[in-house]
């Protein structure tokens, strides 16, 4: 025990609260992009491996609109608005025919769907990064880092639009519908509400809400056509850690995994880091199954 | 001995045929074409592993990858590991690690069901690639491990190198060994269980099968196929590469299963056989930079919506009989 | 209250209808219909058929032989969401209201219909919290925290909420006290005198007698006997045979 204290009072102070913001800000684009996998398939038993690639996606069209016309909102919803009609195209002819088919398929069909979507931009973009600027420079001294205000900027846009997707889940009619569809999608049917539609619309959401973790995210790291794939991993991770179909699950689970990840890296490379996420899930398996983090949702 | 009905007549019948045609195979194509053949058929094991759990029991496990990639690299230490290089060896701790591998992922994906179970067997198969990338001083991390082709050889009797020719012979007797072995295994009463399990899981459990630990068996038989495949790819290419430990190879097992059809064990060879054809045909009509993905992409998702059966899943019952 | 059959033309008419479920043969012809306005009862034991018949007609179940029609127009392969705006409600048994919705928000996925003006829906609102004042009462708590009768309500409400011309209503009374009971036949006569059609399934012989015109009796997937309800009783030969243990 004594060892233990010894062993963490000699980690410097400052380096566990730089991590810990760091832990957070990931925390928060991991969160964005878990809910959206979450929500889709809470609502329709769709596990949707394309996840990653709506991301990817997303994230190119962004620098796209941020090379064209230097504004960073407008990438984040022309990204939105582009990506959420690609998903509400590929749920009308790929994921309708299914409905009512052993939920199995789909995840065999979104999976083809990632790699039709990862080729296509490897392809299209070409296999160099780009890099998108950073919205705005500047940065404030945390400790002896130069800490880009940008990356606080992240994970407050992250959690607005979290905030914003729940409350419109909650308080508005469409929230309602989605929510009632949810729970029992054969009595919201007798209820007059048209499911299919809802599905459709779940779907973009999700998609939307993808992309813009990815534009989000851009300014970070290069944008290339195989970032999806890293992402969507630890997107299912933090699904099934924080209960599917679970928002605040998700949430919760995504910036304790980013956060161990973080303090992880103190010791280890970051490649080795995303062990943490991996030992994690294997103890939700053991102890509890459904989800560390359920809340019914 | 059984009645000789004509279903068992013409089915080894053709059976025979099938294997003259390959087993002639290589001594007519040219050599492109005799690796090529080569690969397919070590796929083709791959895939057919992959067949006892989706189409015999149900499950779809992303894991395989993980299952081949440690066939690979076992072979891989035995063959570095020991001089003169012993082919035995390799296939002996190729099929150990695979056969480790499966049961610690088995442990774990065979209490969650359907599509919980997939994405578990995904999750691991990145676990074992992220340790195999990163463990560089064993693995050889990125840049893998190469090694050479062991000789055939059975001691005391004879050692000779393979040819192309011989070694397709000898991927050959392994794939339609370990054919014959899981069609016995599927039609036995275990084979049996695994499908009553397919069909309706909670009356298995609720008749009295010990319905976890029948999965977990599945997953090990299955596990130590997929390694088998593994070694015989090392074996043929002389190197192991984390690549095929990445989860897209299970991706790419599965597609071929859809794609020849599930439940038919050799159907998935057939999978396999296509999807390769095509790629080769794409890349030289439209050049080697072509995303041959994007054109099968759209063919396996349409499979799916409107052939889900596959290529040969109209002989599904005739190939079980 | 026993009236002859009606003459005009029926609000629903199901003629031999079959459905499946996997091999088993559910409903082998099952053929029936509802006037405008009528009471209708479908008895019956366990397992005949009843609640399939029901699912039939609001789109929940797909039938493989067979008609509905609604006002004379086939209603075959319209998803139950359309139905539900053309005038059919559907009040399932086991009431499966959403219980982690609130009870406003389970009223609100009827009432938030196009063409429906606010002051229509506060109407809507209050007539139901008028029947049902403790659903006024616990109007912002969850659905799954009501008490069995009150789901109950809660279903028939929400049901009510669409306006509908016919609503089915599925074994209601079922697991109910007394008392409750007693409030289920007078939503009846209410909606009845309101001039709602309703095909009521259920096991309860008298209630079902008493507040409806004419009866169905089905065994095995098929309509047995037909009459009006004034002409049974719970001792009649037809009830034993049918119903009896």
């Amino acid at each position: 025990m004594h060892a233990l204290i010894a062993f963490l009072k000699d980690i410097p102070i400052d380096l566990l609260i730089i991590q810990t913001v760091n832990g957070i800000v990931t925390g928060m684009i991991l969160a964005l992009v878990a809910s959206g996998l979450t929500l889709i398939f809470g609502i329709m038993d769709v596990v949707n491996f394309a996840h990653g690639e709506l991301f990817m996606l997303g994230a190119y069209v962004g620098v796209i609109v941020m090379v064209a016309t230097g504004n960073f909102w407008l990438a984040l919803i022309v990204s939105f608005l582009v990506i959420a009609l690609l998903g509400a195209f590929i749920q009308i002819v790929t994921l309708r025919p299914l409905i009512g088919r052993d939920p199995l398929n789909t995840i065999l069909v979104t999976f083809g769907i990632s790699l039709i979507l990862q080729n296509f931009a490897l392809w299209y973009f070409g296999p160099v990064a780009r890099r998108m600027q950073a919205p705005f420079t500047g940065h404030f001294i945390l400790f002896y880092l130069d800490y880009p205000w940008y990356r606080l900027l992240i994970a407050a846009l992250s959690a607005a639009i979290i905030g914003g997707f729940w409350l419109f889940l909650k308080f508005s009619k469409y929230g309602v519908w989605i929510r009632a569809t949810t729970q029992d999608r054969v009595m919201a049917q007798a209820m007059g509400i048209p499911v299919p539609l809802v599905f459709t619309g779940v779907f973009a959401l999700g998609a939307g809400m993808a992309a813009m973790s990815g534009v989000l995210f851009a300014p970070l790291v290069g944008v290339d056509h195989a970032m999806g794939l890293d992402w969507v991993l630890k997107a299912f991770i933090v699904v099934v850690v924080g209960g599917m179909g679970s928002l605040g699950g998700s949430v919760v689970a995504a910036i304790f995994i980013s956060l161990l990840e973080s303090y992880a890296s103190i010791w280890v490379n970051p490649s080795q880091a995303v062990i943490v996420s991996f030992v994690v899930l294997i103890l939700t398996l053991l102890f509890k199954p459904t989800g560390l983090f359920a809340t019914p949702k | 001995m059984k009645n000789l009905n004509r279903h068992t007549v013409v089915y080894w019948a053709a059976f025979c045929a099938v294997m003259a045609v390959l087993t002639v195979a290589p001594l007519v194509l040219p050599e492109f074409w005799r690796r090529f053949l080569t690969e397919v058929l070590i796929w083709g094991l791959l895939a057919m592993s992959s067949d006892l759990l989706i189409g015999y029991t149900g499950m779809i496990s992303f894991g395989h990858s993980a299952f081949f990639g440690l066939g690979m690299y076992g072979a891989a230490a035995a063959l570095i590991m020991f001089s003169p290089p012993n082919l035995w060896l390799a296939i002996g701790f190729g099929l150990v690690g695979a056969a480790g591998a499966a049961l610690f992922v088995a442990y774990f994906s065979t209490r969650l069901r359907d599509i919980y179970f997939a994405i578990t067997t995904l999750i691991f198969s990145q676990i074992f690639y992220v340790i195999i990338f990163t463990w560089t001083k064993v693995t050889g991390g990125e840049n893998g491990l190469i090694f050479t082709r062991p000789h055939f050889s059975i001691p005391f009797l004879f050692d000779v190198r393979f040819t192309s020719t011989t070694l397709h012979w000898f991927v050959l007797a392994v794939v339609t060994g370990s054919y014959l072995i899981l069609r016995r295994v599927t039609q036995s009463p275990f084979g049996m269980v695994l499908q009553s399990i397919r069909e309706n899981e909670a009356r298995t459990r609720a008749i009295g099968f010990p319905v976890q630990r029948y999965k977990i068996a599945a997953v090990m038989l299955s596990g130590i196929f997929a390694g088998l495949a593994g070694v015989l790819y090392g074996v043929q290419n002389e190197f192991a590469a984390p690549d095929f430990v990445y989860f897209i190879t299970s991706g790419d097992t599965v597609i071929f299963n859809v794609m020849g059809g599930i439940g038919t064990l050799v159907g998935p060879i057939v999978g396999a056989g296509f999807f390769q054809l095509l790629r080769e045909l794409m890349s030289r009509i439209f050049g080697d930079q072509f995303p041959y993905l994007i054109p099968l992409g759209f063919i396996f998702i349409a499979m799916i919506i409107f052939l889900p059966q596959g290529l040969l899943g109209f002989a599904r019952r005739w190939l079980n009989r | 209250m026993s009236e002859a059959p009606t003459s005009t033309q029926p609000l629903i008419s199901v003629e031999g209808l079959h459905t499946y479920y996997g091999k088993s043969h559910i409903l082998d012809g099952v053929t029936l219909h509802v006037g405008p306005g009528e009471v209708v009862g479908l008895l019956g034991r366990n397992g005949v058929g009843k609640s399939t018949t029901l699912k039939s007609i609001m789109g929940l179940v797909h039938a493989s032989a067979g008609k509905v029609l609604l006002e004379g127009e086939n209603i075959a392969g319209v998803p139950s969401h359309k139905l539900a705006h053309r005038g059919i409600a559907y009040v399932p048994e086991d009431r499966r209201i959403f219980r982690l919705l609130t009870v406003m928000e389970n009223l609100r996925v009827g009432l938030d219909r196009d063409g429906v003006s606010d002051a229509r829906k506060d109407e809507l609102l209050d007539k139901v919290f008028t029947f049902f004042p403790r659903l006024g009462e616990r109007r912002h708590q969850a659905g799954g925290t009501l008490s069995g009768g009150e789901q109950q309500m809660l279903a028939i409400s929400r049901a009510m909420m669409l306006e509908p011309k016919i609503i089915l209503l599925d074994e209601p009374t079922e697991g109910l006290m007394p008392s409750m009971v007693t409030q289920i036949r007078q939503i009846i006569d209410a909606l009845h005198k309101e001039g709602v059609a309703i095909l009521l399934v259920e096991q309860n012989v008298p209630l079902t007698l008493a507040a409806s015109q004419r009866v169905y009796i089905m065994e095995k997937g098929i309509v047995r006997h037909h009459c009006a309800a004034a002409e049974l009783d719970v001792n009649h030969a037809v009830i034993k045979q049918y119903l009896g243990v």
